[in-house]
């Protein structure tokens, strides 16, 4: 056991040797895979954001049901009948024009224009607020309710946040064919610096295979190296795109607080970190086995 | 310790290298292939330490068929061999130390016991005070020693060496020859292919001549 410790810990040391050996060189093929990785990692990120957005617009689903400009408070009143003891209804309330009216120019710093316009466009409504997980059943209320009289246009606000969900998905598949394409990019990047060292190092392998080498023996440093490259690339992706996060946060402002409440912005937490983490490092150790069992059979003696 | 039988060794050409070769060396014996350039004694060697596998015939080393053997187990093999090549075969960009440590490395030996290991090897070929140098500085005999001295640092209990005393001037192929004589005089078995056998004059040295891949004469076997 300590002897294949030691083994390991020599072929470990070898790697490092190797990657440190060739600075300039080892950097830029570093900074190629990291920068691969980072573009789906980045789109991974973006996409947890927004995802996490609609969700939070989802989970509170809202039907605005928006009165004739004609309706009295007898059309209003015989709406709130049918809304009052709604299995679908969490809670309502009555939106008078005037009120919404005096919202608008209070949130949109809208008072001047809508001065000018002399009378007052906006319809009463009814705000519907569904009960948690309900946006099914909001969603038959809105069919119901649009066919109510007096009643001019029915909107479910989370049809949005579902359309951005739909696209989230296709993001989804986006992001894996791309991390996929890039995988397959490191491996290659991997199979290519291996083979390199592998000739680089001929006359070293063919006289340790002379004197008694196993070809394990032989195949260890390659497999650090190539695992080394995969986990100093994905350190550097996770950098890029933690780095790219902070800026965009600050950058968005007050923008941010609306995507996330408390204004930060989604990170790679430690699940991703690790899941990036094995990943590139196995996608580096798979490069390296390919290209060392595909070289070393063309070496003598067998 | 070590049988050819009807060995033949055909290259891809279809130029036979080595042809029915009989041929046993004893434990602890001390045997010396001899003839021209192109007889077959390099292949023979080879065919020895499993570098070539024959085209016909069985070569077997301290009981193991290397026709059939695993390839797997190969190397395991090749680690109770010492092997001295013609050109040396040095790693240029290691030290002297680290050339002789190789096998021991390779053999999974713990730090502490390489060190005393290769300093007891460098010594017993005279250049101990080289440990930290670099190879390309040395002379061609300091070469040849210091792969003599990765031959034997594990201890082998064979020693096969291609043609040690090649390109050497007198006074160096006279220590490589001292060297090999000590090591036989502990018991290791010896095989050294040499162009030039008056060198090695012995009375316990076993002479095998070797022609166009024949064997045309082999003397006594002795340990």
């Amino acid at each position: 056991m300590s002897r294949l410790l030691r083994e390991h810990g020599l072929a470990f040391q070898d790697a490092l040797r190797r990657l440190g050996g060739q600075f300039v060189a080892a950097f830029l093929n570093l900074l190629v895979i990291g920068i691969a990785l980072s573009l789906p990692l980045a789109m991974y990120v973006v996409l947890g954001n927004v995802s996490d957005f609609s969700r939070q617009a989802a989970a509170e689903p809202q039907l605005t049901l928006f009165l004739r400009p004609d309706a009295d408070a007898t059309v209003a009143r015989n709406i709130e009948s049918r809304l009052k003891g709604h299995a679908a209804i969490g809670r309502y309330q009555f939106v008078a024009k005037a009120v919404a009216l005096e919202d608008l120019k209070k949130a949109a710093g809208l008072s001047g224009i809508v001065e000018e316009l002399g009378r007052n466009p906006l319809p009463d409504a009814y705000v519907v607020t569904g009960r948690p997980d309900g946006a099914e059943a909001l969603e038959a209320l809105r069919s119901e309710a649009a066919t109510w009289p007096g009643v001019d246009h029915a909107q479910l606000d989370t049809l949005w946040a579902r359309q951005v969900e739909a696209v989230i998905r296709g993001g989804r598949t986006v992001v894996v064919i791309l991390g996929s394409l890039l995988g397959v990019a490191l491996v290659a990047i991997t199979f290519n610096t291996i083979r390199l060292q592998i000739l680089g190092r001929r006359e070293e392998i063919e006289v340790s295979k002379l004197i008694g080498a196993t070809n394990a023996f032989i195949r260890r440093p390659f497999l650090y190296l190539g695992t080394l490259q995969g986990l100093i690339g994905a350190c550097i992706a996770w950098g890029l795109v933690m780095f790219a996060v902070g800026v965009l946060e600050r950058e968005l402002g007050v923008a941010a607080s609306l995507i996330a409440q408390d204004g930060v912005l989604r990170r790679l937490d430690i699940r991703d970190t690790i899941a990036l983490a094995v990943l590139a490092g196995g996608l580096g150790w798979f490069g390296a086995w390919l290209s060392v069992t595909l070289h070393l059979r063309r070496f003598e003696p067998v | 310790m070590i049988t050819l039988s009807g060995v033949t060794k055909r290259h891809p050409g279809g130029q036979e290298a080595v042809r029915r070769l009989d041929l046993s060396v004893a434990r602890g014996e001390f045997v010396l292939l001899t003839g021209h350039s192109g007889a077959g004694k390099s292949t023979v060697l080879k065919l020895m330490a499993g570098i070539e596998r024959p085209t016909e015939g069985t070569v077997t080393v301290s009981g193991q068929d290397l026709g059939t053997i695993r390839s797997g187990a190969l190397p395991y093999l090749r680690r109770n061999l010492g092997l001295v090549f013609q050109d040396h075969k040095l790693l240029l960009d290691r030290s002297v130390f680290d050339n002789v440590a190789l096998p021991l490395r390779i053999a999974g030996f713990p730090g502490a016991d390489i060190g005393k290991r290769v300093r007891a090897a460098l010594d017993r070929v005279g250049l101990l005070d080289r440990e930290r140098g670099d190879p390309v500085t040395l002379s061609g005999g300091e070469q040849q020693r210091v792969c003599i001295a990765r031959a034997i640092v594990h201890r082998p209990a064979v020693v096969l060496a291609d043609e040690p005393t090649a390109n050497l001037d007198e006074a160096y192929a006279l220590e490589i020859v001292g060297l090999f004589r000590r090591l036989h005089e502990v018991g290791v078995t010896l095989v050294v292919s040499t162009h030039s056998p008056t060198a090695f004059g012995d009375a316990r040295v076993r002479e095998v001549a070797l022609r166009q891949g024949i064997l045309v004469r082999s003397g006594e076997a002795r340990a």
